[in-house]
């Protein structure tokens, strides 16, 4: 049935002040969601309270569907790889992928290796991860890549610490609560991560494209010496990020850089590693104070 | 017998008296609506650690869906509340639902007006302009803060929210039903 055309619904006073709240209510919303929204877009940690406690609160929910997820994903991959060609077909896939990731990691760590040698006595260690979780969900229906770990500031966990799984970089902490803490992942826009060329530092930015791709973009401006299939690693230019961490491969070259796909989907890993925040050498300072700005901790 | 009895079933629970000292649960007829969007704004977060927006915005589905399809049910202010929520968990800047979505509830009540007669291609059609709407101008407002995403990377999640509406229309008359299920007994 058609409602009414009229909008004044008889004679009945409270009636009539019930429709009028109702729309001046509706107004007051949408001013006032204006607002927050300004605010929020000129300082966008506000309201970090807020989002920390709502996902403080969720967080558990979201770990019962991780462990479904990882349970389903498996089922999904065995039934695809039963449909392509067999079982074995999935498991040689895995292999090959960790196998081409170790590839890298040792072709990073050896060059590494060598500029280490180089600077003698300032010989860095890997530090002991500050805790393992699961990254329990992610904001899958907006344009913003963050995701939601499973621990907080009762596990350690600060702001700023990079987040990586075994394949690599994943992303770093934005936001900590006290049972969860909101991550920035490598593919969201805002993210900046400086990374070099595996094989022969050449170095550059990697920023993401939200679309699950990360756009590379070289300091040196001047021919692209870039191919496709090039790995990249994180430079550890300017702290945050630990150098050496694989992070992704070049899928097509660009004008001035390429566009490279993530190693590490956040989807397939079930536990990721939370580093603590890595501060470059003394030695190094020069260079961190040239490039803090892009970095934006 | 017991063949006549597995066709006639149907019919007889179709027809089966119904109890008439029952009224519905108020609490479940005030609080489903709410608490499905409620629920549905948190869904997309669930089933994956997604690189890209992927999923349709759940919770602004359910939301035109149970205006559409139960006018009445949600005030013209749910924008605000649900809005709210939403806001917590969606990876917007804070405020960006609150404004879209109240926004959109006074838009279906001018178009509700302007159109009373409406039928299921209006419907959809209204429905699928204010997820477009909401959806671009919620990209908008993320790369104000921060973000740089371009439009292509909400282009499927806009074709698949339009296309799902009519299902989340569906299971807002399933829910509905729950919602006015005769339970409680009268005294």
């Amino acid at each position: 049935m058609a409602p009414s055309p009229k909008r004044r619904p008889g004679y009945s006073r409270r009636a009539q002040y019930t429709t009028f709240f109702g729309y001046f209510a509706g107004v007051l919303g949408a001013l006032l969601g204006g607002a927050l929204l300004i605010v929020a877009i000129t300082s966008p940690s506000s309201f970090s309270g807020l989002r920390n406690l709502g996902r403080d609160v969720t967080s558990p929910l979201g770990g019962a569907a991780a462990r479904s997820r990882s349970g389903s994903y498996n089922l999904f991959e065995t039934i695809g790889g039963y449909f392509a060609a067999g079982e074995q077909n999935a498991s040689l896939r895995r292999q090959l992928a960790a196998t081409r990731v170790r590839l890298i990691e040792s072709q990073a760590m050896a060059d590494e290796n060598r500029r280490l040698k180089a600077l003698l006595g300032l010989a860095a260690s890997d530090p002991k991860p500050v805790t393992f979780a699961r990254l329990t969900s992610s904001t899958a229906s907006s344009s913003r890549r963050f995701a939601t770990l499973s621990v907080g500031s009762s596990s350690g966990v600060e702001v700023g610490m990079p987040v990586r799984s075994p394949l690599g970089l994943i992303g770093r902490v934005l936001e900590v609560g006290r049972a969860s803490s909101r991550v920035l992942l490598v593919t969201d826009g805002e993210s900046l991560v400086p990374v070099r060329r595996a094989t022969d530092s050449i170095p550059g930015f990697a920023q993401g494209r939200a679309d699950g791709t990360l756009q590379i973009r070289l300091i040196s401006l001047g021919i692209n010496p870039l191919k496709r299939g090039d790995a990249f690693v994180t430079s550890g230019t300017g702290g945050l990020f630990r150098p050496g961490t694989p992070i992704a491969i070049v899928e097509t070259v660009t004008r001035d850089g390429a566009i490279a796909r993530l190693l590490s989907d956040p989807a397939a890993s079930e536990f990721v590693a939370v580093d603590p925040i890595w501060t470059p050498q003394p030695a190094d300072l020069p260079k961190v104070a040239a490039s803090r700005g892009p970095a934006r901790p | 017998m017991t063949r006549f009895a597995r066709l006639t079933r149907p019919i007889a629970i179709r027809f089966r008296p119904r109890p008439i000292n029952h009224v519905p649960s108020p609490v479940l007829a005030q609080s489903i609506p709410w608490l499905s969007i409620m629920f549905a704004s948190l869904l997309p977060n669930m089933p994956v650690i997604a690189s890209a927006p992927v999923l349709p915005p759940f919770g602004l589905l359910m939301m035109l869906a149970w205006r559409q399809v139960r006018p009445g049910v949600l005030p013209v202010w749910a924008g605000l509340p649900l809005g709210f929520f939403d806001d917590l968990f969606s990876g917007q800047p804070f405020g960006s639902a609150i404004l879209l979505w109240s926004l959109a509830m006074i838009g279906l009540d001018a178009i509700e007006a302007r159109f009373p007669w409406r039928s299921y291609w209006l419907d959809w059609l209204v429905s699928a302009g204010l997820i477009c709407g909401c959806q671009l101008l919620g990209l908008a407002f993320a790369n104000a803060a921060g973000g740089s995403a371009t439009i292509a990377v909400v282009i499927p999640q806009l074709v698949t929210a339009i296309l799902l509406f009519p299902l989340s229309g569906r299971l807002v008359s399933a829910l509905d039903r729950l919602r006015l299920m005769p339970i409680v007994e009268l005294d």
